[in-house]
């Protein structure tokens, strides 16, 4: 039997708790440990953003992290974007602008997005560009991707008023 | 991939320890972000993997004694966003802002970047113009080197299996000068360069002569290259246009290719060669404007 480590930490502002092995990555506790599928696997090696999540507020590739380095730290993934009110402006916009169509990469894209907004409530197009540099999307192409982003930057700001 | 051991110790000492203990099944953990892709390819299998993320000794970016003192797990973003880095050695966070995207930057370490040894990284490039040096510390003490010598050959450092990579400790740019980071990307931005050039170029008290001019070269080698001939060729000397272009030249014969999906080896030993002069030009055009 491979030795299990215990693994306390918060997602998306809920105290949990799993066993992990050492080799596991946080993307495979979080989908098969948690049933938290919204992340997505996608390339496996850091390439395509599929598996965005922020730990303790900073994006990060969850296939490179490992589960046991979770422990004590605070993980929010796209199932804790939404509230009870509705959806995040991000995810409102992204509907509207229709920028997604398979949808495989579309979490990494918004927690990816709602990152940026957070930090640059008003970025340049260029600066959503190279934020998103490395989520890929293999079937719209990016345009109505970054003005998904434009526009909920554009919502964000009228809510804040 | 069969059990895996993992070890957080809160301390170097701890760090020490479990390399005894678990000796060559023993892999530090940094970021991550090179070591988890390497195990999942199955390229290593540590039967331990020691994690650095407790020891405050390892953290942090700071001025120490003049130099910049970059900790081992700083992260790239720390050095890309941090204010005591772009005072001192601009060139630096230039250079890491330019690593893959920022999810990466935000896990990946200085010194995991290092001990990784990719020839195809971009801080290396940098960080052998700048002259930096790499601090080792194992149980019986501690020793520096100059980065250069640090890398050994493809994926390979001079890190005895009993030492740690604790600190980077890079002299701050020179105020006469100006430096620059290129990295040739035909692809994508978050792409490894086709081929990286870093350039100092510092001019004498009259402004128009050379007086020293450092020049390395990443992704056309085994290890990052420096171009000692293509900078002797400069100093003393007017950096003239032609004699950028000559200077520039010499790299030719230092690289040393591969063909891959990036371009031919053709290819790039051209597109070296033509970097090389941009980045010459480009690092003398900021030593002209005092914009280092």
């Amino acid at each position: 039997m491979a030795t299990k480590h215990h693994v306390v930490t918060r997602v998306n502002g809920e105290e949990v708790e799993f066993l992990c092995e050492a080799r596991h990555s946080l993307l495979e506790a979080l989908r098969e440990t948690l049933g938290l599928t919204g992340t997505k696997e996608g390339c496996l090696d850091g390439n395509c953003g599929a598996c965005t999540v922020t730990l303790d507020g900073r994006l990060m590739d969850s296939c490179l992290v490992l589960a046991v380095e979770a422990h004590g730290r605070e993980i929010q993934t796209i199932e804790g974007v939404a509230s009870p009110q509705g959806l995040h402006p991000v995810q409102q916009a992204f509907l509207e602008e229709a920028a997604l169509q398979c949808g495989i990469c579309t979490p990494g894209f918004i927690v990816s997005a709602k990152a940026l907004l957070e930090r640059e409530p008003n970025p340049t197009e260029e600066r959503i560009r190279w934020w998103l540099a490395g989520n890929l999307c293999r079937c719209t192409g990016y345009d109505k991707i970054v003005r998904a982003v434009v526009d909920a930057a554009a919502r964000m700001a009228e809510v804040k008023g | 991939m069969s059990d895996v051991q993992y070890a957080e110790p809160d301390n170097l000492a701890g760090v020490f320890d479990a390399l005894e203990r678990y000796g060559e099944e023993a892999r530090l953990l940094a970021g991550g972000t090179g070591l988890v892709n390497l195990m999942k390819q199955r390229l290593v299998q540590p039967g331990a993997l020691i994690g650095l993320r407790r020891i405050e000794a390892l953290r942090g970016v700071s001025r120490q004694d003049g130099a910049l003192r970059l900790g081992a797990m700083a992260t790239h973003r720390e050095v890309e966003t941090s204010e005591v880095v772009r005072a001192a050695a601009p060139l630096l966070a230039e250079t890491y802002r330019q690593v893959a995207t920022v999810r990466i930057r935000n896990v990946a370490t200085v010194g995991g970047g290092l001990a990784h040894a990719d020839p195809s990284q971009d801080p290396p490039v940098a960080l052998v113009v700048l002259r930096a040096r790499v601090v080792l510390t194992s149980k019986d003490g501690t020793r520096e080197i100059p980065i250069e010598e640090f890398f050994t050959d493809y994926y390979e450092t001079a890190i005895a299996p009993d030492e740690v990579l604790t600190q980077v400790l890079v002299p701050p740019q020179p105020a006469q000068a100006g430096a620059v980071y290129l990295k040739f990307l035909p692809r994508t931005a978050d792409d490894y360069a086709t081929v990286a050039v870093a350039a100092l170029v510092e001019l004498a008290a009259d402004g128009e002569t050379c007086r020293d001019a450092r020049i390395a070269l990443g992704a056309v080698g085994s290890t990052v290259l420096q171009a000692t001939a293509a900078a002797a060729a400069l100093r003393g000397q007017r950096p003239t246009p032609e004699a950028l272009r000559e200077a520039a030249e010499q790299v030719r014969a230092l690289v040393d290719p591969v063909d891959d999906y990036r371009g031919s080896a053709a290819y790039k030993r051209d597109m070296a060669v033509v970097f090389t002069r941009r980045a010459l030009e480009q690092a003398l055009a900021r030593a002209r404007d005092g914009a280092r």
